[in-house]
């Protein structure tokens, strides 16, 4: 029995602005309760929405990344329900006019079991449109009663709604990881999830191939990808269980409980899904010219999906070590960096030196100290120096790698590590051939086995060399010295 | 069109008004009479004429991401029935 899996998300992300969507209070995180539940916040009677410029541009800005059209003209509608963090009763948002229409997102997806190969898909985009957050519900010691905090309430969202193109969790994840990283390096959003500015909403269903669309449940609010992950995993198992046992499944909403691994549906809300969608009166339609758009696109930083073409095309990476570095701008702005130090001040044209390095000893590094790009004590400039020597042949990788440990833990130069440490790789001939001479006579019976055949003893020599060294020989010109003596 | 006495008690559970039956007859034949009032307009022929959301051709006004607004929360809270700890506080809320 095969089952397939539909999977289509929803994405909360806050939009970076300095004030709310409609009115001039802060947004800024952390705020003491309710000091930033200004008058709009808060629903007095008689205030009015006032429409942030800044939400707008970042919803085209989002807009254009996917290659979405941008509606000239967008409607502002109410969303009606009755909940103490939505004090109007209703939640100002888009519904049959959003202002991003129709786009895609390419990702790259990497298969969590067996040995299955990476491979590339396209997601496509339904919709974006705009919105505005709801505040936070307390439920402390409060005498039995729940403390409402307003300070997130009318902090703009851009919700970004999928088509359900998405068919295993490994896919899932890889979309909403894209997603991620797409809305943080066109910076309208600061990605952090543990503040809940990106909120993943997940519906999932299963079916016979070649059946019609199964019923789905929503798992609402994954603030991580690892609970998303799990959350889906969890949900399809119990979706095939169900049925196979007989059971149907129930159109529901359902929470992810991280402590047990498992999902369970919500108090089913009678009228849930009435919202009652009218055009908020209190809204004109929101107009965006074609002249607006095109300034708003001429901000737009070079997108990762060029950014990766263009590592491939020109610098003749692998399209992984280019998916790996453009995982976030930030990384790719590093390995630019590295780069262009190395080709300006060394003269060193060597993006795959600096690839291997940012994608192995780097990252390696930083998921150990559970650091990103951006905390890496090493600068960009630091390494391109490092780098540097080990093009020109001045340390051997291993000592490469013992100058980048120190440089990460005591900071520093390269070149007085490597001066400091003595860690420069002997590469004068003459030293080379006295080690090897000296070797030679010193093992005469080895030497002559050597000559007569026995092949396998280059690598004994080889370590002997090295260790008489103290390991700094260059290599690839012991080789030679090597070979050359030892033949006689 | 005409609505049911049915029709008029979900919405008004949805909208938490408390009706009796006599009010809800009446709010009926009210609401009734304003879908009438819809089918003749929407009796016009308004083929061809774009939809439009304002008698004169505005837009919506669009406001600098500035911050212009203070903390009142002392103000705003001295009017509410309950507050601690900064929060206003209402009857408890079970997910």
């Amino acid at each position: 029995m095969t089952w397939e899996i539909v999977i289509g998300l929803e994405v909360h992300t806050q939009l970076s602005t300095n004030t709310k969507i409609f009115s001039g209070a802060s947004t800024a995180f952390g705020a003491e309760p309710n000091t930033q539940a200004d008058a709009v916040s808060i629903a007095l009677p008689g205030v009015l929405p006032v429409l942030n410029k800044g939400a707008v541009e970042r919803a085209i800005k989002f807009g254009l990344a996917v290659g979405a059209h941008i509606a000239p003209r967008s409607v502002f509608a109410r969303k009606n329900y009755f909940y103490p963090d939505l004090p109007k009763g209703y939640q100002i948002s888009q519904f049959d006019l959003p202002v991003v229409g129709q786009g895609t997102l390419t990702i790259q997806v990497e298969p969590l079991s067996g040995n299955a190969k990476p491979y590339e898909k396209t997601v496509r985009i339904t919709r974006a449109h705009l919105e505005e957050d709801a505040g936070k519900s307390m439920h402390g010691d409060f005498h039995g009663m729940t403390g409402i905090d307003l300070n997130r309430a009318g902090t703009p969202l851009l919700e970004i709604v999928s088509e359900p193109d998405m068919c295993s969790a490994a896919e899932a994840v890889a979309y909403a990881k894209a997603l991620h990283s797409l809305v943080r390096w066109i910076g309208i959003c600061d990605g952090n999830m543990q503040e809940g500015s990106f909120r993943c909403d997940v519906n999932v269903s299963v079916r016979k191939p070649g059946q019609p669309l199964g019923t789905r449940r929503e798992i609402k609010n994954l603030n991580s990808f690892k609970f998303m992950q799990q959350a889906i995993d969890y949900e399809v198992q119990w979706q095939i269980d169900t049925i196979e046992g007989g059971g149907k499944v129930q159109q529901a909403t359902i929470l992810f409980n991280p402590d047990t691994g498992e999902t369970r549906a919500m108090r089913s809300k009678e009228d849930a899904h009435d919202y009652r969608y009218f055009p908020d009166p209190d809204l004109l339609p929101l107009e965006i010219s074609e002249e607006w758009k095109e300034q708003v696109r001429a901000t737009l930083p070079e997108l990762p999906q060029a950014k990766q073409a263009r590592y491939v095309n020109d610098l003749g990476l692998s399209a992984y070590d280019a998916s790996m570095l453009t995982a976030s701008r930030e990384m790719a702005d590093f390995f630019d960096s590295t780069r262009m130090h190395l080709d300006t001040e060394n003269d060193i044209d060597n993006p795959k030196l600096c690839a291997n390095w940012i994608i192995g000893e780097v990252t390696a590094q930083l998921n150990r100290e559970e650091l990103d790009i951006t905390q890496c004590p090493i600068k960009a400039y630091q390494l391109s120096e490092l780098l540097a020597y080990v093009a020109k042949g001045r340390i051997s990788n291993s000592g490469a790698k013992e100058v980048f440990r120190t440089m990460w833990t005591e900071g520093g130069d390269a070149d007085s590590i490597i001066v400091r440490k003595a860690l420069e790789q002997i590469s004068d001939s003459g030293a080379i051939e006295a080690i090897v001479d000296e070797i030679i006579a010193t093992n005469a019976d080895k030497v002559a086995e050597y000559r007569s055949g026995k092949d396998k003893l280059f690598g004994f020599f080889v370590g002997l060399a090295m260790k008489a060294s103290k390991g700094k020989a260059n290599p690839a010109q012991l080789n030679d010295v090597l070979k050359r003596k030892l033949a006689g | 069109m005409s609505l049911t006495t049915a029709d008029v008690r979900k919405v008004a559970r949805l909208a938490r008004l408390a009706m009796n039956d006599a009010e809800i007859e009446t709010a009926r034949a009210q609401l009734s009479g304003i879908f009438d009032l819809i089918a003749e307009m929407q009796a016009v022929d308004t083929g061809g004429i774009a939809p439009m959301s304002h008698a004169q051709d505005v837009a919506q006004r669009l406001r600098e991401d500035k911050v212009t607004e203070t903390n009142q929360r002392e103000a705003f809270q001295a009017i509410a029935p309950q507050v601690e700890a900064g929060l206003y506080l209402v009857p408890q809320v079970i997910e």
